[in-house]
């Protein structure tokens, strides 16, 4: 049997390596459009704001998502132990998914665009991604075979393959007059079907990154136990029915707010069992911290923190009031999307990239300092957004408020914050993407005649098929 | 704890409960349904085509680079917003709109308006943490 790491660039790699680039592409639209809330009319006549934001926004949730099906695929493997169902079909799906994101960032600089609230793109451009998520879900299907005995891992996956098609189909029921019609319905079932969304990559994303937890610690005594399994079903729970949060203040259905605000409030068994385990944690991480990818999740479980409790905040209506519309929510998005899902893919981006023609020894000090760099101009970025947010919830809730645009000068401060700290995480996410990505043009493209083994992290055996 | 067969169980429990709340939400109304007319319903797919979502909110979702625009409408009157629309300002382009378009738009923001009014100060919060407007 060929092993998994053969000399071909296989395609889970591939997605990888598309999604770091993507990450690389909305890192610059990010900064952009940051420069755009500093300098009014920069580049207005060219690429204006309505512009960059989807082009920020499409480039980074592709990121997420092309991330998350290679890390599915190649995890999915190592875990059965032999090959996919069908690398053709996963190459397919690798074709359309590229092909379809290059002409859907290419229609935002055309001005076409799907003008949806968050993540908008022309409905025709849909067709391929759909098709490209029934070829992933066929072929994890067939790969699977049966769910008998399956860790904990697998359940997630396979959720969050059903459940991303699912709202994915959902977010553009709009395009029929009957749902669309109507402004409050329409909001609510667009925001039911985005919240739930971000809910089934998540299910893509802690699943992958269950299995590597149990590949460094070399057992999967976690991912069979009860534990794994109720903080499965919470969260799960949490996906269908807790996506209310985002609309409190929409004059919808009354009961869609207090369901959303009961199930989201199960976040805070979530929320104690990592404050109970947090000493464990500590000693966990420092046993582990030397190997990268283990670090990136570390640094992930921080910002899991930092992130629930602003989430479970900002679920209590009576909180929300005062944070909704504001950059705080912003900021919520900034923790979860960098802080969580994109350091967690680096974490899986380490582990499936590392295994090369050559180490990766020589960017161990550039891999600190981007490590480092990061995290710090995260958390900058994030308290400078949690700042700029309260400054608008107080505008807000004044009885004689001063002028829009008067206000947006008073967070000027903030957002010179957020322009630096935006520079300086992009700066350091480069500096971590440059040799995951120049290591394998050097490997595959470079030297296609002359590869040798892999130098150093060594695939554990009980995961590994060779 | 769990074996195959009950996580089999709770799971499909859960998508029913899904599925059954997903169907009672796409076949409802909101309580309050402003009449929609050909125009304003035209006027949406001018507001996505333009992704003014882009950098405009409606009630407080969107993007953060101009103001909410769901009470506008009311606060300002439609001659107020035709001025922004034909001539953009300083970091809005002006989209060249025609004036039927310009129509359009307005009468959306007229039936956003009708719907209902976002301002966070028309909330009373009850000490367990609900909210009612």
């Amino acid at each position: 049997m060929e092993p998994l790491n053969s000399k071909r660039l296989s395609t889970a790699k591939l997605f990888c390596l598309s999604g770091l680039l993507l990450l690389a592409s909305g890192m610059v639209w990010g900064v952009t459009g940051g420069l755009q809330y500093l300098l009014p009319g920069f580049l207005k006549q060219y690429l204006s704001f309505e512009k960059v934001r989807p082009l920020h926004v499409s480039s980074v949730v592709f990121w997420i998502i092309f991330g998350a099906m290679g890390a599915v695929m190649s995890y999915l493997q190592q875990h059965n132990g032999k090959k996919m169902y069908s690398s053709l079909l996963f190459r397919i799906q690798f074709l359309l998914f590229g092909i379809t994101v290059i002409l859907i960032l290419v229609s935002y600089c055309a001005g076409i665009f799907g003008g949806r609230e968050y993540w908008e793109f022309h409905p025709l451009l849909a067709l391929p991604i759909v098709a490209g998520w029934l070829l992933f879900l066929f072929n994890f299907l067939k790969t699977v075979g049966s769910l008998r005995q399956q860790p904990v891992y697998v359940w997630m996956w396979l959720t969050g393959i059903v459940f991303f098609l699912f709202t994915f189909l959902e977010s553009y029921l709009w395009i029929f007059p009957y749902f669309r019609m109507h402004v409050v319905k329409d909001m609510t079932i667009q925001w039911k079907s985005y919240g739930s969304m971000v809910g089934s990559w998540n299910m893509l994303i802690y699943g992958s990154s269950i299995f590597l937890m149990d590949k460094i610690n070399q057992h999967k005594k976690y991912s069979y136990s009860t534990i794994a399994f109720v903080l499965y079903f919470t969260g799960l729970f949490n996906l269908m029915f807790n996506w209310g949060h985002h609309i409190y203040t929409l004059p919808t259905h009354a009961y869609v707010k207090h369901i959303s605000y009961a199930v989201s409030m199960t976040e805070l068994f979530i929320l104690g069992r990592i404050i109970y385990l947090w000493k464990a944690s500590l000693t966990e991480a420092k046993k582990h911290f030397f190997r990268l990818s283990y670090r990136f999740l570390a640094a992930a479980d921080v910002w899991v923190f930092l992130t629930l409790v602003l989430a479970i905040f900002m679920s209590i209506p009576g909180i929300n009031v005062y944070t909704h519309g504001t950059h705080i929510t912003v900021a919520h998005t900034m923790g979860a999307t960098i802080g969580i899902n994109s350091f967690i893919l680096l974490a899986i981006a380490f582990d499936i990239l590392s295994d090369t023609c050559q180490s990766f020894e020589p960017f161990t000090k550039l891999f600190n300092r981007g490590f480092w760099l990061a995290n710090i101009s995260l958390l900058v970025f994030w308290l400078s957004l949690i700042g700029a947010g309260l400054l608008k919830a107080n505008w807000q809730m004044q009885t004689d408020p001063v002028p829009f645009q008067t206000m947006m000068l008073q967070l000027r401060p903030f957002f010179i914050l957020f322009l630096i700290s935006g520079i300086t995480l992009m700066s350091g996410m480069l500096l971590l993407i440059y040799p995951l990505v120049g290591n394998q043009w050097v490997c595959y493209f470079q030297q296609s005649g002359d590869r040798q083994k892999p130098q150093h992290f060594p695939r554990m055996s009980r995961f590994s098929i060779e | 704890m769990f074996t195959d067969r009950s996580r089999l169980l709770i799971l499909v429990l859960f998508a029913i409960g899904f599925l059954l709340y997903s169907i009672t939400l796409y076949s409802t109304q909101p309580p309050k349904t402003p009449a929609v007319t050909a125009l304003s319903s035209k006027g949406k797919l001018i507001w996505q085509q333009y992704n003014c979502t882009g950098c405009h909110q409606v009630y407080g979702l969107g993007g953060y680079l101009g103001p909410d625009l769901t009470n506008t409408y009311s606060r300002k009157g439609p001659a107020y917003i035709k001025a922004f629309l034909a001539g953009g300002t300083v970091t809005m382009p002006n989209f060249q709109l025609s004036a039927e378009e310009m129509e359009a738009l307005v009468a959306y923001l007229q039936n956003i308006d009708a719907s209902g009014t976002a301002d966070p100060r028309s909330f009373t919060i009850h000490t367990n943490g609900t909210i009612e407007q």
